[in-house]
């Protein structure tokens, strides 16, 4: 057998529900964090697939860098706000953080 | 089954393996190592798409950065005492459900869509010329096997992609500048007393 497009498809398919899983089933909210990375490198293997098998230019590899690049910043400002809200809560299950005011 | 499937294979189930022990470990600090595996995995995934700069930068910004801020997140919000106190079976088989519907209908969608390559295009009916096309290719491939894609990425973050590349630079600077903010203690008021002298 030969490893064509659809392999990497399903291997990107299957990391995008783990992805999503992990955001809707755990409390951590850095672990919701996690799951939110896993989709983005999810969405990127699906991009550099279609470049190498669909396209014959390098569109889909450009987008996978601005991923990675907006990646970096929402997890760089995530953490931030976890920080803050373990400050505030001290806690950093989602379910607690459940205030406005303080 | 030559050496290309089996490196994906080995690939595909390091990258799949880790992301459950990332997704269902109970301990949040196991889980952050285990995504250690899972980007290596995904970057040797892309060594194998011919998308080599990628692979390293996959390297560099998730293991040496993102990781690294996700650890220390773990590692300063950690109690000594971690204990799920309520019970967690309430969102879990929604969670669950929904992932798995969702799983159903990708895998679904990806085995019903017939892939076409640029060979079973009907040439005839298209504006296009195939013989255009299979030189694009060509040559595409022999710029990706000689020298890589770094330098085509990075004449085009100077050309095609000069102004999304300045605006996601200064999304970033703002970013940390946000994020640094964001994270700093608050200022001690004796501390602001101090300083004003």
């Amino acid at each position: 057998m030969t490893v064509g497009l659809e392999h990497f498809l399903i291997v990107s398919a299957v990391l995008f529900v783990l992805g999503l899983y992990a955001m809707l089933s755990r409390r951590n909210a850095i672990a919701v964090l996690m799951g939110i990375e896993l989709i983005l490198n999810a969405a990127n293997i699906n991009f550099i697939a279609f470049t190498r098998y669909g396209a014959v230019n390098m569109n889909g590899q450009m987008s996978a860098v601005f991923v990675i690049v907006i990646a970096a910043a929402e997890a760089a400002v995530a953490l931030a706000i976890v920080l803050n809200i373990y400050k505030n809560f001290h806690s950093v299950s989602v379910p607690d953080v459940d205030k406005l005011r303080d | 089954m030559g050496a290309f499937e089996i490196i994906f294979f080995l690939f595909a189930v390091i990258t799949l393996a880790s992301a459950c022990v990332v997704v269902f470990s109970k301990n949040i600090v196991y889980s952050a190592f285990s995504l250690v595996f899972t980007f290596f995995g995904v970057a040797g995934l892309y060594v194998l798409l011919n998308a080599d700069f990628l692979a390293v930068t996959q390297l560099l910004v998730y293991v040496g950065g993102i990781l690294i801020l996700l650890i220390f997140g773990v590692m300063l919000t950690n109690k000594v005492v971690n204990v799920d106190v309520r019970s967690s079976g309430s969102t879990k088989v929604p969670a669950f459900i929904i992932s798995g519907i969702i799983l159903i209908g990708l895998v679904g969608a990806i085995f019903q869509t017939h892939w076409i390559s640029y060979k079973d295009v009907p040439w005839s009916r298209s504006p296009w010329n195939k013989d255009a096309v299979t030189q694009a290719l060509t040559e595409y491939v022999k710029v990706q096997g000689s020298e890589g894609t770094a330098t085509t990425i990075g004449k085009l973050f100077l050309t095609d992609y000069l102004l999304p590349f300045e605006i996601v630079s200064i999304v970033l600077l703002i970013a940390l500048i946000g994020a640094a903010m964001i994270a700093r203690r608050e200022p001690d008021p004796a501390d602001e007393a101090l300083d004003s002298f």
